[in-house]
């Protein structure tokens, strides 16, 4: 049983308890301790069940690269699932459950699935729920939804805050080991700004526990003293707790840093970092070995078991028997031994161990037994013991060894995620087995160099020596290439006992039965095993990519750190194809999970998403503003008196508009100011019609389309001086257009005289509109708005009330109508004015609902509404608007070719329904002649506009139609969803006033 | 704890002026009709109540006093004659911040993907970036604090977003030399 040493334990101080919860158990550990440390500390092996068998699951790893021990952390607003418990740093109060099985960790209805094993192979999924068909939404979908799945979603707003951070360095060295803090100083000593960053909260990595000497002494002693020369630099930043979650292109990183929960300051931070050179300090991750029953809790492995120990001083059993294939796992079986626990024996799969570890652990008197293996463990929820087997055989039990805990040592991988991101390959190791970085093939910077530079274990230098050599020479790389000068010095010398090389074990033992097979796990978290690869190898796989979605290996949270190399080994042996050629999977960020507060950054809740605000939206609101979005912009729907419903307020303003007066805020219209001698020139290309033979003082409806011809935005251009024009743009426009005319003016224009400026937020813009507007704004004073000094689609600028004001005549609702612009920061005082002044005629605001209804009515179009990316100017009746003589204008060229000049096409028509109060909905469609009871019925066009218009008292729409101009007076259906169908007749568009009187007085 | 800030200030005159300003003349032009030497690329000349900043290869912000907007145009048209150029007041369309004190670079690095290192931006650096979502120009003054521009619609937002940075500012990092 696990438990707490009495002495031991580098990371822990036992005069600090820390008390925690684990399923509802008060229990305690130590400060320093993780969560998985403190539960083996308190005997709780058993911490996780797995993802499809439901199996009983302890940790079989010390830190990120657990698969098995996921918890759910914390509750309600701070509550966190699929934590690793070999991760999570032990905290007062912190509160834990175990995942993935019910009613209990210790008893778990689930686990049936085991018993039914054979009938959930790889690709089960594919396989099993397809007959009958219909069963699959109503029965098999709803039934693996509720057993699968890990921890639980919290269902509460996030408590926590969190923060990005834009940084940039020359060198980022990625990992806080001895190799990373080597590479460190070499780079920040040559002068280079280094940010080195390490996941753990504890420096200098496995060194802690493997103790190499260095530098003449212990490991520890160098790992201080280096990090307090890097705290002396004044370019080195160094961060804790700082997971390099992945490398992108041209050195781009991103990085978690976690701050603790508290209610003070954030609680994580997402580093963006810009790197001239990344070294991958990264470590190496220890491999499993696939026997039968690895997976039974108390199976670990081995660097995992004496770094309980060591970091700890937590024992994971009282007798472990250690198997291995290299002279690594020998450290586990000498921890072991020095701390008192017992090791009945070591069983090595090689023929031979004679390294310098080996023999100290028979030195002390420890047991090997070389060419042996693993047959199979004992035990359920906890080892009992294992069968011993030789290693070439089929699994023979030749001996029984009873203890309660296996260290397993399958050989290191280097982790060469980061290396491989954004492109670096790798290169197959035979001796030491494993993958690692291929120098000759970095992922490229923007220099056209490699821009990561793998150093230590993470580049296969797996012996101290050679490591910190390795990471030396990879900080004064990093520091030479960017132009920093480097004195040659040495490296750190470090030195550990020589090892003899690994041999490569993928199946223990080697040709082991199909029984063994299925109980010899791959992948703990998702269960997959090397009779499930063998499986897809049989069935045809033979990409490791293909592989891997059929089996789900590699696929859980983890993302196969412990599961990958040993996987695609087994793919490879049963496809009898070289292990380079099988090749990995795609490593992809980010290394380990990032939480999605940290991805989201300070963008939530008020800080979400940007509404741009316009000069009047305080007062809009405080004055029954009900607010739609607009584009980037909140802008009034209507404004509501008292209790007044939406569609009360809505027809309010549109009699009112009609009758009297309304004001109405368009200031989120865009204006582009275009200046320049080739200005009219200019314009003449962007916009469908002409615009250079506007006098000075007048304004002209425009029209901008594309390259392919489709209408994307319209507005009313004004001519200001024989050299400037301002051009309105909608709402949602002003940004497009502004950057569409920059971009005609740099790439293709260069040689045109103009200059662009987007002068939208300068002003606010205020429409008064309706009968009555004329007199409200007179009398402001100042300018003489008459019919004669000022004719409808005539500016001028003068001043009004005092404020300094552009008034235009124009009308997007048919009444007689000014647009003011006055200079922004005056824009709420000249509201005040107009409302003043418009009191004695009733003047009231109007919002977005009842501009649209009042421009419906004359038939004016929306872009957005009436256009939608694939409709030309002549589809909606405005050829009146595309100039004809013009030997070119964007659009031009596509509005002539056949599709655009077909006779079929849609236009725009009006629409009265059959029952005048009855509203076609948005988008309801016309079918081709009466609705058939059955079979197919073909689609002539959509409602593109529909309301009810108050000013005519029955409802008034828009659509496009095929052949719509022909078909004035026609009735066409429209059915909806649920059978019923409006019926409605096709009329012409302009509802109202069609001579235009109302506008013109 | 600190005396980090965040505030509005109040309104300047501001002008965009457009124009080849590598062309023959235009700095001697852009001298006499703002008073102001052009600066380099992302940088800005800080004259007392008077600022230059370079926006891009052919715009330049000018910022004076409010009073003084209103003859710029002409005067640069006046300087700058046959050249094509554009000169507009456009100082409502726009907010400025300042943000001073300890911390003051990492408020800007929450948002910016600028270097915000002491080494590598210091009093007279200008850059057009992003805060957050926001588009935002922000610069060093002569007394190392910043001033950030936004446009005006979007200003509330940003001073959100600015006080929820200051919030919680690591001295360690950013810290002067």
């Amino acid at each position: 049983m696990s438990g707490r040493l009495a002495g031991g334990g580098r990371l822990i101080d036992r005069a600090t308890p820390v008390s925690f919860t684990f399923n509802g158990a008060r229990l305690s550990g130590f400060a320093g301790d993780t969560l998985a440390s403190a539960l083996l500390a308190n005997g709780l092996l058993l911490q996780g069940r797995s993802f499809k068998y439901h199996r009983p699951r302890g940790p079989v790893a010390s830190g990120v690269e657990e698969p098995n021990a996921l918890v759910n952390l914390g509750t309600g607003a701070r509550s966190e699932p699929n934590a690793r418990t070999t991760v999570t740093e032990l905290r007062e109060g912190l509160v834990a459950r175990s995942q993935n099985h019910w009613p209990s960790l210790g008893f778990d209805l689930g686990a049936v699935n085991a018993r039914f094993a054979p009938l959930l192979p790889a690709g089960f999924y594919y396989k099993t729920f397809i007959h009958p068909r219909a069963a699959w939404k109503s029965l098999f979908e709803p039934a693996i939804r509720r057993s699968a799945g890990l921890g639980v979603v919290p269902e509460e707003g996030d408590a926590d805050r969190y923060e990005y951070l834009y940084a940039h360095c020359d060198v980022l060295v990625a990992g806080g080991g001895v190799s990373g803090l080597a590479a460190a100083l070499a780079a920040g000593r040559a002068g280079a700004r280094v940010l080195l960053m390490e996941q753990t909260p504890v420096w200098g990595g496995r060194a802690l526990v493997d103790g190499p000497e260095i530098a003449g002494g212990p490991a520890a002693d160098w790992i201080a003293a280096a990090l307090g020369e890097l705290d002396a630099l004044p370019n080195v930043t160094r961060r804790a707790r700082a997971m390099v979650a992945g490398a992108y292109d041209h050195g781009y990183a991103l990085a978690e840093e976690m701050l603790g929960d508290t209610d003070f300051g954030p609680r994580a931070r997402l580093w963006r970092i810009r790197a001239r050179r990344i070294v991958t300090a990264t470590g190496a991750l220890e491999r499993p070995l696939a026997f039968a029953g690895n997976d039974v809790p108390g199976v670990m492995l081995a660097s995992a078991v004496r770094d309980y120990l060591e970091l700890y001083g937590v024992s994971v059993g009282d007798r472990t028997v250690v198997v291995t294939n290299n002279d690594d796992g020998y450290r586990t079986a000498i921890a072991l031994a020095r701390a008192g626990r017992t090791v009945p024996a070591v069983l090595d799969a090689r023929p031979a161990a004679g390294g310098a570890l080996p023999e100290e652990a028979r030195a002390l008197g420890i047991r090997i037994e070389t060419g042996r293996g693993v047959a199979r463990v004992r035990g359920g929820k906890a080892v009992r013991g294992v069968a011993v087997c030789d290693q070439e055989g089929e699994g023979a039990v030749v001996g029984r060894i009873a203890c309660d805990a296996v260290a397993m040592s399958g050989g290191w991988s280097p982790v060469v995620h980061l290396w491989s991101h954004s492109g670096g390959r790798l290169a197959w190791n035979e001796t030491l087995a494993h993958f690692a970085p291929d120098t000759g093939r970095p992922p490229l910077g923007p220099d056209g160099e490699g821009f990561a530079i793998p150093a230590g274990c993470a580049s296969g230098a797996l012996v101290a020596e050679e490591a910190m050599n390795d990471a030396h020479a990879a900080g004064l790389r990093a520091a030479q290439e960017l132009g920093f000068r480097v004195e040659d010095t040495p490296a750190p010398a470090a030195r550990s006992p020589h090892e003899d090389p690994p041999r490569a074990v993928w199946m223990m033992p080697a040709r082991a039965r199909p029984g063994l097979r299925a109980k010899a796990f791959l992948d703990f978290q998702n269960d997959v095993k090397v009779s499930d690869v063998r499986l897809a190898a049989r069935e045809g796989y033979v990409s490791v990519e293909h592989a891997k979605r059929y089996t789900t290996l590699g696929m859980a949270t983890d993302q196969g750190k412990l599961s990958n190399i040993n996987g695609l080994a087994t793919l490879s042996q049963a496809l009898s194809i070289p292990i380079p050629e099988v090749g990995t999977t795609t490593f992809r960020p980010p290394y380990t999970p990032v939480t999605f507060g940290a991805l989201a950054g300070e963008a939530r809740g008020a800080l979400f998403k940007p509404t741009r605000r316009t000069p009047i939206d305080a007062w809009s609101d405080a004055n029954g503003a009900d607010w739609e979005p607009v584009g980037d912009w909140r802008r009034p729907f209507c404004y509501r008196h008292g209790t007044e419903t939406r569609a009360e307020a809505v027809r309010r303003e549109v009699l009112n508009t009609r009758q009297g007066v309304g004001v109405l805020d368009a200031s989120t219209l865009g204006k582009i100011l275009v200046k320049g001698a080739d200005a009219g020139k200019f314009l003449d290309l962007l916009y469908t019609n002409v615009m250079s033979s506007l006098g000075i003082g007048k304004c002209r409806y425009g029209l901008m389309c594309n390259e392919n011809g489709f209408l994307f935005d319209d507005g009313v251009v004004i001519r200001m001086a024989e050299d400037t024009f301002l051009c309105h743009t909608t709402t949602g426009g002003s940004d497009r257009v502004a950057a569409w005319m920059e971009e005609w003016l740099q790439t293709e224009w260069w040689d045109l005289r103009v200059h662009v400026v987007n002068l939208t937020e300068q002003y606010a813009q205020i429409a008064v509109v309706g009968p009555k507007a004329r007199a409200v704004l007179s009398a402001l004073g100042g300018m003489d708005l008459s019919k004669e000094a000022m004719p409808f689609m005539t500016f001028a600028e003068g001043t009004l009330g005092g404020v300094p004001a552009r008034a235009h005549r124009i009308s997007f609702s048919g009444e007689l109508s000014f647009e003011v612009a006055v200079p922004a920061n005056r824009g709420q005082a000249f509201w005040d004015a107009v409302m003043t002044a418009g009191a004695a005629h009733g003047i009231a605001p109007y919002g977005t609902e009842c501009l649209h209804i009042l421009r419906a009515e004359k038939g004016f179009i929306m872009i957005g509404d009436e256009t939608d990316g694939t409709v030309i100017p002549q589809d909606l009746g405005l050829s009146w608007a595309v100039s004809k003589k013009k030997a070119d204008f964007i659009g031009k060229r596509a509005q002539a070719r056949p599709e655009m000049t077909r006779p079929d096409r849609e236009t725009l028509v009006g629409l009265r329904t059959g029952d005048p109060a009855v509203v076609l909905p948005d988008g309801a469609h016309a079918v081709d002649g009466p609705v058939a009871a059955s079979g197919p019925t073909r689609t002539i066009g959509h409602v593109t506009s529909s309301y009810f218009s108050p000013t005519l008292g029955h409802s008034i729409a828009m659509a496009l139609i095929e052949r719509g101009a022909e078909r004035m007076g026609q009735v066409l259906d429209f059915p909806l969803e649920g059978g019923e169908v409006i019926r409605a007749t096709v009329c012409d568009p302009v509802f109202l006033d069609r001579e235009g009187s109302r506008q013109n007085v | 704890m600190s005396d980090l800030t965040v505030s509005r200030v109040a309104p300047r005159g501001m002008v965009t002026i457009r124009a080849d300003l590598g062309g023959p003349g235009a700095q001697a032009a852009l001298l006499a009709a703002t008073g102001c030497v052009m600066p380099g690329q992302r940088r800005i000349a800080l004259q007392g109540r008077r600022a230059l900043a370079w926006m891009a290869p052919d715009e330049a912000m000018l910022f004076l006093p409010p009073e003084e907007v209103a003859e710029v145009p002409g005067r640069i048209a006046a300087a700058l004659g046959a050249a094509p150029h554009l000169a507009v007041d456009v100082s409502d369309a726009r907010v400025i911040f300042r943000i001073a004190g300890p911390g003051a670079r990492m408020v800007l690095a929450k948002g910016a993907p600028v270097d915000l290192a002491p080494q590598a931006f210091r009093p007279g650096d200008f850059r057009r970036t992003r805060l957050g979502q926001v588009a935002v120009a922000f610069w060093m003054t002569g007394d190392g604090a910043f001033e950030l521009m936004c446009f005006r619609s979007v200003a509330g937002f940003v001073e959100d977003w600015l006080l929820n940075a200051a919030r919680s500012v690591d001295p360690g990092l950013f810290a002067e030399g």
